[in-house]
């Protein structure tokens, strides 16, 4: 299991290596002058020419990147150009609201997914199978931006039941947060309802057609019993891992979600230093995104290789 | 004997309420797009207390089905559209739910074909075992205990070692005895088992097929088993049923279908089997044609289109179950002519002179201290280890053994496809040959072709029939335009592959078909050496048998080396000029076949003779082998067959690896008992010391 | 309805007396509600996007006087800020998604093949070098790799295509390499090495007609995310440039209105997103079911 967490380790750190070199390349593409572009048009060349010295955007772009990337190594994730402060805390604050909001999608979506999938499946081929499906199919490819609308409208205008603000009053405790983000969180979870379900249902599919649920059956279990002990675990233990793929996923739909409903959160962050090609702030946020990512997959993959007992007791035959 | 004798089927008569199951007019049919395809037809047949009814059949008959369907476990698309199941004299198709629970749960079980996947993969072996006693109402603890009991029944050595695992962490043996053991837990009156060796090794094999005769006395359950070896049906059942495209066309005791069959599709599967004593090379009869698509015999017999004494009245009327009374006792055919099937003509395609020419003056391939070490999740693992083997032209090479033994492996160095450890020698003609294919020169490329085991692996599904051998022609014999169709069809007519199944794509075409299109391409290039890999281990007999005669035919006209791999010594012993025996990635013995197969021969090639059931000598003394086959990673020291190897003769069998023995001309033997000794304790006939080594 | 559900015995019977396969697929395909569905919603906008501009006012016409109104028999579906006729805008809107969606999700397809192919057919270092770099790409998610595209290669339609398309690359890749790594271990690459064949041959000719069953249903079901991601990043601005009708940023442009009330200006363009992702989703999964039957 060490060797294991280890060599995901290394990998995921190779993988977020190449993740910022891509990154800082793409930057390097852009046309025109950092300095310039922080400074506008306006600006006197001796100005931006300081500016530029003091940002080291004068540098080769290899420099550039190595003390980048020293940085980095340090703990240090830059200055923005945009808000002229040190990203860290910055981002930091952005990733817990943006965190929260994960959470709240996850907590709805993540129970209701995997019913939904369980219940389709037990009924493969009839209509509650159907229905499901086809809403499931459908509620992972409908934008953010149409279901986020369609909400707005609905819940926010006509019924006027929620806070079409993500944003909550200062100083609002836990329940008045959650109540302002039920909407927001709702186009994520439907895009993740359809991943989970799909995937518990196929994974339960797969595991009621199997020989063990045939042998448990015909040893006269009661179907009850013989699903809740024989075919959940097996079905569920790859839901794991697309619940954790699926991160990656979300942090791309908080941009949106973030941007409709006026949150704070890294979504809005990476948009904005994008739109104002704050370039540190974009480099320190996709490698946050990256990082996140990774460790999210990890964990599930320990998750995976701790609930099955094949992958758990490789090496001790 | 009446020829005009009509139902009831012998299973009508009377379901007494003594018999542990009867079917009675039994129609399956599954629903496929959106139409009903009728897989099994008015069968019925029953199975007496303590009873055990074997259902032979090749694939695509229909036996699994009716099994299915007897413990109401069919696919959401099939049902029983007519006809009456019972079991116990209990209406099985009528039982509600929680009483086809109770049914399930007390008085019928099930055993199938692939062990590893009948346990749940992450719940101990224990655990799974004991619920069927929790099922009855057994608290935890003494469920447990009696799982522990069960398991010791089937003779497993170490049942609480066996309960502490997960079903990965045994073999595919150990794990059928777990499944048989939960099977009988229960102490059901009737066991169905499905195919339940057909996974398994022929030594393994040997043993469960020993274990459930033995169970089977001591619980006195009825069986149902399921087969499509003969072999094995004549040896576990009292009687039997031959099913045919979902037919049952012949049932009776088992000594009298197999020895006095009456229906002319049993006469001709069992003309189709290799006999010990059917002489060196006589052709093989096959039966010609392949089985109809279900359905699509509306009226007259199912097996008129293949059958050689079909007259008019076969096509036009659907033949009733005749009864047969020759003092066999209750035996059926469902046959117009059945007293006349054993006249059946003779259908063999080729007629090989049995004289064979293998110059044996120089060998055509030569492979020296052949290694091949793979690396598997972090253990090293001895695929082969030094083997030596040479090839003549023209002749035929069997190389037996079971899994594990490193036979496809050895192959694979052979073509090229895999590389062996630094320091193997292979050589063609004398030529030294590159370890990888791609780097072989285009003339040893064509010396050298296999026919694999699986054609649907082995033949791009993509690509037509026309297609498929065309590159072979043009890549291997350098055939062009006009040349290459010419000879595309000289090749299809030598392989017997009719010319409108060119433009097909392999998935059109049957098994036996598309294993003469993989036969087609191999010969394209005049090969001088053929490796085959199990090349009829996907077929069923009667394919088999057409199979084997083609590939006989094609090396008395092409002169071509064959290294024919089989785990089946039956259709080695029918094929090979000589045998090589692997175990373990070793040659244990190696040597003219005739001179192998007399012995003495190697105590593992005993045992392996002795595992095989066939239909000659049923009551022959039998060697056995208990314990696993040790893993290619951690192979014991000393003999490798020391750990199950029931003639083993002391401490120097496990410390010393022993060296090949010449025998006679030809034939050695890896062995520590000098060639004397093997030679009086084998012709003492069976004085083996029964086996218990297994530890 | 499914011949998976046969036993084996039966479906190898069965198959055995298959007649022509591709017309088996097609009728299995033509069956499916699913199917027929999804057609139909494409069938009507692509239609929409050739002769929209002959039914509808034009899209582009301003009109001062009559911002923000309501739906009317005059405009259908109401007036936008500038006065516009949406009507106009959402059909019209339909034109530039149905030409950069397919292109994006055309050439993601084709370079995934690629890269795919190469990874699963030579494994080893290949596979490892190119395997970080897929990794790479999967770790961000696909709005954030857009916008850092976007924004390096500057906002165009072109770089929509280019960017959308380079980031299906790798997820194309993965499906590709996983259904190649099954062809290889078949033995009729191992045939093919043995009578000699070349790397590319046996790539291209042996085993990529073997795995185009997942690039069709890869390339349906990108195709659906291709739209999803263009109105996401029009929406954020990222895409199409004003005034040409774009659904995206027409709703961007319009969503402060809705909370004046002026809910036509967002809501006829959100549906007409929707409507065009379940069609293509529903194309994408009766294609997928119809290949796994045959
Ligand atoms: S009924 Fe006719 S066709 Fe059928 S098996 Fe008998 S002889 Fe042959
Ligand atoms: S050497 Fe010993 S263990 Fe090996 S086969 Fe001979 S007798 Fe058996």
């Amino acid at each position: 299991m060490a060797g294991f967490v280890l060599k995901r380790l290394g990998l995921g750190l190779i993988t977020l290596w190449l993740l910022s070199l891509l990154v800082f390349f793409a930057g390097q593409v852009l046309p025109g002058d950092p300095a310039r572009a922080i400074l506008g048009p306006l600006a006197a060349p001796s100005a931006v020419a300081a500016l530029a010295r003091q940002l080291g955007t004068n540098q080769p772009v290899i420099d550039q990147y190595g003390t980048w990337v020293g940085h980095l190594l340090t703990g240090n994730l830059g200055t923005s150009y945009q808000y002229q402060a040190p990203i860290a805390p910055l981002l930091g604050k952005a990733l817990g609201n943006s965190l929260e909001l994960a959470l709240v999608a996850f907590v709805m979506v993540v129970p209701i997914g995997i019913l939904g999938g369980v219940i389709a499946a037990l009924n493969v081929g009839r209509r509650v199978d159907r229905v499901i499906s086809v809403f499931g199919l459908s509620a992972t490819v409908i934008p953010e931006v149409v279901s986020g609308i369609v909400l707005i409208l609905v819940f926010g205008l006509w019924l006027n039941v929620l806070p079409i603000q993500a944003a909550w009053p200062p100083g609002a405790g836990l329940g008045t947060q959650i109540y302002h983000l039920i909407m927001p969180a709702i186009p994520l979870a439907l895009i993740l309802f359809g991943y989970i379900q799909q995937m518990a249902r196929a994974g339960t599919v797969e595991a009621l057609a199997s020989d063990y649920a045939r042998t448990a059956t015909l040893k006269g279990l009661p179907r009850g019993v013989m699903i809740r002990r024989h075919i959940l675990r097996n079905s569920l233990l790859p839901t794991i891992t697309v619940i954790a793929t699926q991160t990656g996923y979300l942090i791309g739909g908080l941009v949106l979600v973030e941007t409709l409903f006026h949150y704070q959160g890294i979504g809005t962050l990476i948009y904005n230093a994008a739109t104002s090609k704050d370039f540190p702030m974009l480099e320190a946020g996709v490698l946050v995104i990256g990082a996140a990512y990774m460790v999210a997959t990890l964990a599930a993959d320990m998750l995976y290789t701790l609930l099955n007992p094949r992958l758990r007791l490789r090496g001790v035959e | 004997m009446s020829t005009t004798a009509s139902p009831p089927a012998p299973g009508e008569t009377q379901a007494t309420a003594a018999d542990a199951l009867t079917l009675s007019g039994v129609d399956i049919s599954y629903r496929v797009r959106r139409a009903d395809q009728r897989i099994v037809r008015d069968v019925s047949f029953r199975v007496a207390r303590g009873e055990s009814f074997g259902l032979v059949g090749e694939s695509g008959c229909g036996k699994s089905t009716i099994a299915l369907a007897v413990v109401r476990y069919l696919a959401r698309n099939g049902r029983v559209s007519a006809g009456r199941i019972e079991i116990d004299g209990r209406d099985v198709l009528s039982l509600d739910r929680a009483d086809l629970r109770r049914l399930r749960a007390r008085t019928v079980s099930m055993v199938y074909q692939e062990p590893g996947r009948a346990l749940n993969p992450s719940i101990l072996v224990g655990r799974q075992v004991a619920e069927v006693y929790e099922i009855a109402g057994a608290p935890r603890s003494e469920a447990l205990d009696r799982a522990r009991e069960i398991l010791a029944r089937v003779r497993i050595s170490d049942p609480d070692g066996v309960m502490r695992r997960y079903p990965h962490q045994l073999s595919g043996g150990m794990l059928q005895r777990v499944v048989i053991a939960m099977a009988l837990a229960a102490e059901p009156s009737l066991l169905i088992l499905d195919e339940p060796t057909t996974a398994l090794d022929a030594t393994v094999e040997a043993d469960v097929l020993d274990l459930i005769l033995g169970l089977r006395a001591e619980f006195g359950t009825s069986l149902l088993f399921i087969s499509h070896n003969l072999a094995v049906i004549a040896k576990m059942c009292d009687r039997v049923g031959v099913l045919y495209a979902g037919e049952l066309v012949e049932e009776g005791p088992a000594s009298a279908v197999f020895g006095d069959p009456r229906h002319p599709y049993t006469v001709g599967l069992l003309r189709s089997i290799p006999r010990r004593d059917g002489g060196a090379r006589a052709p093989l009869q096959t039966i010609p044609g392949s089985l109809p698509t279900p359905g699509s015999v509306a009226a007259g017999c199912v097996f008129a289109a293949r059958c050689g004494l079909a007259q008019e009245r076969c096509r036009a009327e659907t033949p009733a179950v005749h009864r047969i009374e020759d003092g066999c006792g209750e035996r059926g055919s469902r046959c117009h002519f059945s007293e006349q099937a054993q006249s059946l003509p003779i259908h063999s395609i080729v007629a090989p002179d049995s004289a064979r020419i293998a110059d044996r003056a120089e060998p055509l391939i030569r492979a020296r201290s052949v290694s091949k070490t793979f690396q598997a999740s972090g253990q090293r693992v001895r695929g082969l280890h030094q083997v030596d083997l040479e090839i003549a032209a023209g002749e035929t090479v069997g190389l037996v053994g079971e899994s594990g033994s490193g036979k496809t492996t050895l192959a694979r160095v052979l073509m090229g496809l895999t590389a062996p450890d630094p320091g193997a020698e292979v050589t063609l003609d004398g030529r030294p040959l590159a370890p990888l294919a791609g780097a072989r020169t285009a003339a040893d490329q064509k010396a050298l072709q296999i026919v694999f085991q699986n054609p649907d692996s082995a033949l791009n599904r993509r690509h037509s029939v026309r297609r498929l051998i065309s590159r072979s022609l043009a890549k291997l014999g350098g055939y062009r335009g006009e040349a290459l169709q010419a000879r595309l069809q000289a090749l299809a007519e030598s392989v017997r592959l009719p010319e409108r199944y060119l433009p097909m794509r392999p998935s059109q075409l049957s098994g036996g078909l598309k294993q003469r299109v993989a036969i087609a391409r191999a010969f394209a290039g005049d090969p001088q050496i053929v490796v085959c890999d199990e090349p009829t281990s996907a077929l069923d007999v009667s394919v088999q048998a057409a199979i084997l005669n083609l590939l006989t035919d094609l090396q008395h006209r092409e002169r071509v080396a064959y290294l024919f791999i089989s785990h089946d010594l039956g259709v080695v012993r029918y094929l090979a000029d000589r045998i090589v025996v692997l175990y373990l990635g070793r040659v244990m013995e190696i040597g003219p076949a005739q001179s192998v197969l007399d012995g003495p021969h190697h105590p593992y090639t005993e045992a392996l003779l002795s595992a095989v059931p066939t239909l000659d000598d049923s009551d022959r003394e039998r060697i056995r082998l208990e314990g696993e086959i040790p893993s290619a990673a951690d192979p014991p020291a000393g003999c490798p067959f020391h750990t199950r190897c029931p003639r083993r003769i002391g401490e120097i069998c496990d410390t010393t690896e022993p060296e090949m023995r010449v025998q006679a001309p030809g034939h050695e033997i890896r062995c520590h008992i000098p060639v004397d000794d093997l030679r009086r304790l084998q012709s003492a006939g069976g004085g083996a010391p029964s086996a218990s080594a297994g530890r | 309805m499914s011949i998976e559900a046969l036993p084996v015995e039966s479906r190898a019977a069965l198959s055995a007396g298959a007649g022509d396969l591709r017309r088996q697929f097609l009728r299995d395909l033509v069956h499916q509600k699913a199917f027929m569905i999804g057609a139909t919603v494409l069938g009507f906008w692509v239609l929409a996007a050739i002769f929209g501009t002959l039914v509808v006012q034009d899209p582009l016409a301003q009109n001062l006087s009559a911002i923000n109104q309501a739906p009317s028999a005059s405009h259908l579906f109401g007036t936008d800020q500038l006065g516009r006729d949406v009507l106009a805008r959402v059909i019209v809107g339909s034109r530039s998604i149905l030409v950069t969606a397919p292109l994006a999700t055309l050439i993601g397809t084709v370079l995934g093949t690629v890269v795919g192919l190469s990874m699963g057919y030579f494994r080893g270092i290949v596979d490892d070098i190119l395997g970080r770099f897929v990794e790479a790409f999967l770790a961000l998610p696909l709005v954030v790799t857009g916008i850092i595209g976007i924004v390096a290669l500057g906002a165009s339609d072109t770089t929509l295509i280019i960017v959308i398309g380079i980031v299906f690359t790798p997820l194309i890749a993965r499906t590709v390499r996983a259904a190649v790594l099954v062809e290889r271990d078949l033995d009729y690459v191992a045939a093919a090495r043995l009578r000699g064949e070349r790397s590319l041959y046996i790539m291209f000719v042996e085993i990529l007609p073997n795995v185009l069953a997942p690039i069709t249903v890869e390339f349906t079901v990108r195709l659906g995310y291709a739209v999803f991601t263009i109105v996401t990043l029009s929406f954020l601005g990222f895409g199409l440039q004003p005034p040409t009708p774009n659904w995206g940023y027409d709703i961007s442009a319009n969503v402060g209105a809705v909370t004046a009330g002026y809910w036509w200006e967002v809501l006829f363009a959100a549906v007409a997103v929707a409507t065009l992702v379940i069609g293509v989703n529903m194309l994408a999964s009766s294609i997928e079911s119809a290949l796994d039957a045959s």
